[in-house]
């Protein structure tokens, strides 16, 4: 079995100056393993974007990253109001952040679109009123050679 | 020479081995090791923090004495923008500039010169919307080695100008070779600078071959030769001003970014900010955004270690120096010449990554978390790493041992006295039965 490695965090909700202190953390991890910096920049940004979701809709949350040779893999969990249709909320520019949460510039409608955009597999479970898990993997390889 | 130079010196009599440097470094670069301080190279980006904050003044910076004018048949000054803050109740740049020359430089060319000309080059740049967005200053040479070591992503963002500085010392030689006719090694170019991080650029450029620049004096050094040579009467008709007040602003932060006319930058200073900017924009955090200066130095480069003015003060009379004069002197002309352009790329140096192979690094990266949890997690530093992660690190890459950590050597010390106690206790076989202090439990165990 190839060698992986986890770490886990607890992201405190409403509290926006210590969001980015997980996606910090792993950034830091992955440089000290050697990825490639477009891979280090994916997950990073994927995971900021989560994160920030994290605190805005869901009162914060728990993230495990689970970092292997081959790929990064982040599960972000919460137990928030849930989304009510997952389809909807994956569409750029939907959003539900209330107006002082846009007021500082969140809440654009492309949190879970770039999620996407900047990860190779990503997949949403929700339940209305019992929260929502994220789970996000970013392959370690350039995507011709996984793809092809 | 190693591969990476620096502008930092120890003097090891001074050198208490205090840990106040390894704690302030941003980059984890200093160690104590038997009880005095020391850089690792390849983390050092030549900030100067350590300098600022050693207690005993054992960290120096290498600067080239004023004696270094003796070396040349011709010299030229190239004095920062920084140095024209320095000076109380001045409002006439000349007498700073005739100073120089009093001084015993044969010419003066102002950094400021070439920083207009490198404002002019950026705004074209930036007009031909070539460069990826936001453009990051490469200005400040301590930024730019951060960016080296901690933020591969962000090397293409790196405006591919050389600083205004080496312009300068490009123009000035060429400049003073048509004139007088000498060899180009007989000129000396000598920057007269804020900054020690200078040197290393000089030393080891980035983004160029070779550096233009000769030598490089501390304003420290030359202000107070120059205090006694400053008048307002002359017989100098010469005028050695050549800039206006762009090209003088850069020596302070925010002066870069104006000069740029153009409201979407972001203008930060001091090297804890700056990184705290980088990470941002690593994380694309920071929309709508052209241009990004920044500066080691808290205040830009006014705040210098090599300065002598308190950088808010300088920053003050940076402004009322540049008050009446034009806006811009100069000016790049059509196309921007290849001798301002970066002629080698920068190259990424993963100095943080732990092994080569991905396989083994996790593996390493295991490790730490696996050690740096032995440790009381206070960050004491006593160990000499600044933090207990950083300890954890050093013992994976071989650096150290976990003894290093004093908690853990008390632990020992303690568990050691608990054995002696232990031993204390057996009783030889001839002994037995004579003395009742043997425990029952032992007996069993044996």
């Amino acid at each position: 079995m190839s060698q992986t490695i986890s770490f886990h965090y607890d992201v405190p909700g409403d509290d926006f100056t210590r969001a980015g202190e997980a996606s910090s953390s792993v950034k830091k991890a992955l440089k000290q393993v050697g990825l490639a910096p477009e891979i280090i920049r994916n997950v990073a940004i994927a995971m900021y974007e989560g994160e920030i979701n994290m605190v805005i809709h869901a009162g914060g949350g728990q993230i495990d990253v689970e970092i292997g040779p081959d790929a990064v893999r982040m599960v972000l969990k919460d137990q928030g109001p849930g989304i009510k249709d997952i389809s909807l909320a994956m569409q750029e520019g939907w959003s539900t952040a209330p107006d002082d949460v846009r007021s500082l510039g969140f809440g654009a409608g492309m949190g879970l679109p770039n999620m996407k955009k900047y990860t190779d597999e990503m997949d949403v479970e929700s339940t209305v009123g019992v929260g929502t898990t994220v789970t996000m993997t970013v392959r370690t390889h350039p995507r011709e050679e996984a793809g092809a | 020479m190693s591969e990476f130079f620096h502008s930092v010196t120890l003097d090891r009599d001074l050198c208490h081995g205090c840990i106040n440097c390894v704690k302030r470094c941003p980059t984890e670069a200093i160690r104590v090791r038997d009880g005095k301080a020391k850089i690792l190279s390849d983390r050092c980006i030549d900030c100067g923090e350590c300098i600022r904050i050693c207690p005993h003044h054992a960290k120096k910076p290498i600067v080239d004495p004023l004696s270094v004018m003796d070396d040349y048949e011709y010299t030229i000054a190239l004095p920062a923008p920084s140095l024209y803050g320095q000076f109380n109740n001045l409002d006439n740049v000349e007498i700073i500039l005739r100073a120089l020359v009093d001084m015993g430089f044969d010419d003066v060319f102002e950094v400021s010169r070439a920083a207009e000309l490198v404002s002019d080059a950026t705004r074209k740049m930036l007009s031909e919307g070539q460069l990826p967005r936001p453009v990051i200053s490469s200005a400040c040479p301590a930024v730019v080695r951060l960016i080296r070591v901690r933020f591969p992503d962000l090397i293409r963002h790196i405006l591919p100008l050389q600083a205004p500085v080496e312009v300068a010392a490009r123009l000035a030689k060429r400049e003073a070779v048509a004139r007088t006719g000498l060899a180009p090694e007989k000129i000396g170019c000598i920057f007269i600078s804020p900054c020690a991080a200078k040197v290393t650029a000089v030393k080891m450029p980035l983004g160029t071959k070779k550096s233009a620049i000769d030598a490089v004096v501390a304003i420290r050094d030359v202000y107070p030769k120059m205090l006694g040579l400053m008048k307002e009467e002359t017989s100098d008709e010469k005028e050695y001003l050549h800039s206006g007040r762009m090209g003088i602003g850069w020596g302070s932060s925010g002066g870069e970014s104006a000069a740029l006319l153009n409201d979407r930058y972001l203008a930060a200073d001091g090297i804890e900010n700056v990184i705290r900017v980088l990470e941002d924009l690593e994380d694309e955090k920071l929309g709508a955004v052209d241009f990004v200066e920044l500066n080691a130095c808290a205040g830009g480069c006014v705040g210098g270690v090599l300065t002598v003015e308190n950088p808010y003060i300088a920053k003050a009379k940076l402004k009322r120096v540049r008050k009446y004069l034009p806006v811009s002197c100069n000016r790049v002309g059509d196309g921007i010449p290849r001798q301002m352009k970066f002629d080698t790329e920068i190259q990424y140096e993963p100095v943080l990554q732990l092994d080569e192979d991905i396989t083994v690094a996790l593996k390493k990266l295991g490790q730490i978390e696996e050690i740096s949890h032995m440790f009381s997690g206070l960050d004491c530093a006593a160990c000499g790493a600044p933090s207990c992660k950083a300890l954890a690190e050093d013992v994976v890459r071989g650096y150290n041992t976990p003894d290093a950590c004093v908690f853990l050597l008390k632990d020992k010390m303690k568990s050691l006295a608990n054995s002696i106690a232990e031993l204390g206790d057996i009783i030889p076989d001839s002994l037995k039965g004579k003395d009742k202090a043997q425990t029952p439990q032992r007996e069993e165990k044996e």
